[in-house]
């Protein structure tokens, strides 16, 4: 399979690969995916209380390089962008940056919902009421 | 020394035809291109006398003789003629096929279509080596089977069955033993008389001849089997195959059985060398690698390995210089790991991690280092990115775990 220009620049250099200190209060965390699926996402965001920006994201990605584009685009959007800003990612959006083939669009999916359950923990830890994150179909 | 890139490593999808075999079959393309069914000009002769000899270096690499060859156009035909020719002619006899769960597609859904058509299917499950289990093969017996048909050698995990101990059991219950030979043929020692079998599906461009072009060996004695045509016309070879034969591709095919036969024993140690030290470099730079299915009951050529926490497509994007194949779901159109690691029993997050190394006639040591140096590289770096890895590292037991699943 062909790979847009674009998945193999984030493929070979993936932006904000890391780890954020899950106990960390200001630091949300969003696990989706499973093994057994072939992918695997976890997103983490460090997001300012009192603005509501977000400072700083980092992911980890088990799956194939669209996967790992996704995912790798996905924290460079959210980083700077509110949590209202952020919330609005469409996977479409993704989709169309990327220029992925119908059979990856799941990819794109799995990088939604990554973001949306980062802000739901981070919600969570905050004591605010996370709207259920409505759950895009695999 | 510098390796020429890309690498070709997956010589059980393909191999290249042997520039020996090449040689060979030029002139049957423009001077001898006569039709080998023409008895009455010489045209027609040198074709015939060419697909004689071809018949003749065939049957001597697998003990045959040389009026049990029929060529065909590949192994998938040769599998289907083979269970859909014994199918139809042994039908009053019995409607029941045994195979296993691991076998190629051609055999596969070749069962799979005579199921509709009213046949029953036994699909033994294979032991976590990849093996089929004997015990298993003698209880699924019954008084109304007719054929067997289990793989000599798998495509995937290069695993070799217990051939021989099934034609024996087969010939004692006086059922037929076909077996798709496909990547044991020219590989490993295959002897139709030791092994008691009695249909054998062998490819050409497996062994370095040509695509397009293929064998299936039918017993004449002891029994005698008979099958019925899949494809009918003028009732070329012997009438189980009507088509005008392929007179280039035969001759590309004999040639390249006769080179395998003469260099068969001293290819598998060389194979196997390389072979070893590939797994050995691997697993010396790389924790939590894997061999899918036996190691002992192997063809020489094949490595197949699961690199956890590593997907498999995302490791081959990384080795682009390196043709290899992985039974990631991500590679086929389904979405589905490889049925046959399934069929081993190898979770599916592990068989997402796994690559096939087919090493072939035409690999170096300088090739097979590279390859070692480029995965230890890759994986490491994906792991790097793998919240699974980090995961296993921090001592959490991901099978444990509750996923989020579509």
């Amino acid at each position: 399979m062909a790979y847009s220009e674009k998945v193999v620049e984030h493929y070979n250099n993936p932006r904000n690969v890391g780890s954020l200190p899950k106990e960390d209060p200001n630091v949300g965390t969003g696990l989706v995916g499973a093994p057994e699926c072939g992918d695997v996402m976890k997103l983490q965001m460090k997001i300012n209380p009192d603005t509501q920006i977000i400072e700083e994201a980092k992911f980890k990605t088990f799956g194939c390089g669209s996967a790992i584009a996704s995912s790798s685009l996905a924290t460079e959007w959210v980083k700077g962008k509110t949590v209202q800003e952020a919330l609005s990612i469409k996977n479409t959006d993704i989709v169309r940056e990327l220029s992925l083939p119908p059979v990856k669009i799941h990819c794109s999916v799995l990088a939604e919902d990554a973001i949306k359950a980062a802000i739901g923990d981070w919600k969570k830890k905050h004591g605010i009421e996370a709207p259920v994150a409505e759950k895009a179909a695999h | 020394m510098s390796v020429k890139l890309p690498i070709y490593m997956d010589n059980h999808a393909t191999t290249p035809v042997d520039p020996r075999v090449l040689e060979v079959m030029l002139p049957y393309f423009t001077e001898k291109f006569g039709n080998a069914a023409s008895r009455n000009h010489s045209f027609g002769w040198a074709g015939e006398e060419a697909v004689e000899t071809a018949r003749q270096q065939i049957a001597s690499l697998i003990g045959a003789t040389p009026k049990e060859i029929i060529f065909t156009s590949g192994a998938t035909e040769s599998d289907n003629l083979m269970i859909k020719g014994i199918a139809e002619m042994f039908r009053e006899k019995g409607n029941h096929i045994i195979t296993q769960a691991i076998e190629h597609k051609a055999v596969l859904d070749t069962c799979k279509r005579l199921e509709k058509e009213g046949f029953e299917v036994t699909y033994l499950p294979v032991q976590r080596d990849g093996r089929v289990n004997l015990d298993e093969l003698k209880a699924a017996i019954r008084p109304t089977t007719i054929l067997i048909t289990i793989m000599y050698a798998n495509n995937e995990i290069g695993v070799i069955n217990p051939i021989a101990e099934i034609g024996k059991i087969a010939k004692e219950h006086g059922i037929f033993f076909a077996s798709d030979g496909v990547q044991a043929v020219g590989k490993i020692p295959v002897d139709v008389q030791k092994d008691n079998i009695d249909l054998l599906a062998i490819s050409g461009h497996k062994i370095y001849g040509p695509k397009g072009v293929g064998a299936l060996y039918v017993r004449r004695r002891n029994p005698r089997v008979q099958l019925s045509a899949i494809i009918d016309g003028g009732g070329h070879e012997r009438g189980m195959r009507s088509g005008t034969l392929n007179v280039t591709g035969i001759v590309g095919l004999g040639k390249a059985a006769e080179l395998c036969q003469q260099e068969m024993q001293q290819e598998a140690l060389r194979l196997g060398a390389l072979r070893d030290r590939l797994k050995k470099g691997l697993e010396a730079k790389l924790d939590e690698v894997y061999i899918n299915g036996s190691l002992e009951h192997r063809l020489p050529n094949n490595l197949n390995m699961s690199f956890a926490y590593v997907e498999g497509e995302s490791l081959l994007m990384g080795i682009n210089d390196i043709a290899v194949s992985s039974g990631s779901a991500c590679t086929s159109a389904t979405l589905e790991p490889s049925y046959v690691l399934k069929a081993l029993g190898v979770g599916e997050d592990l068989a997402h991690t796994s690559i096939r190394f087919g090493l072939g006639r035409f690999n170096t040591q300088e090739e097979v280092d590279y390859v070692i140096d480029k995965m230890v590289q890759v994986v490491t770096k994906l792991r790097e990115l793998s919240p699974l890895y980090e995961m296993a590292k921090e001592g959490i037991d991901i099978s444990k775990m509750k996923w989020q699943t579509a």
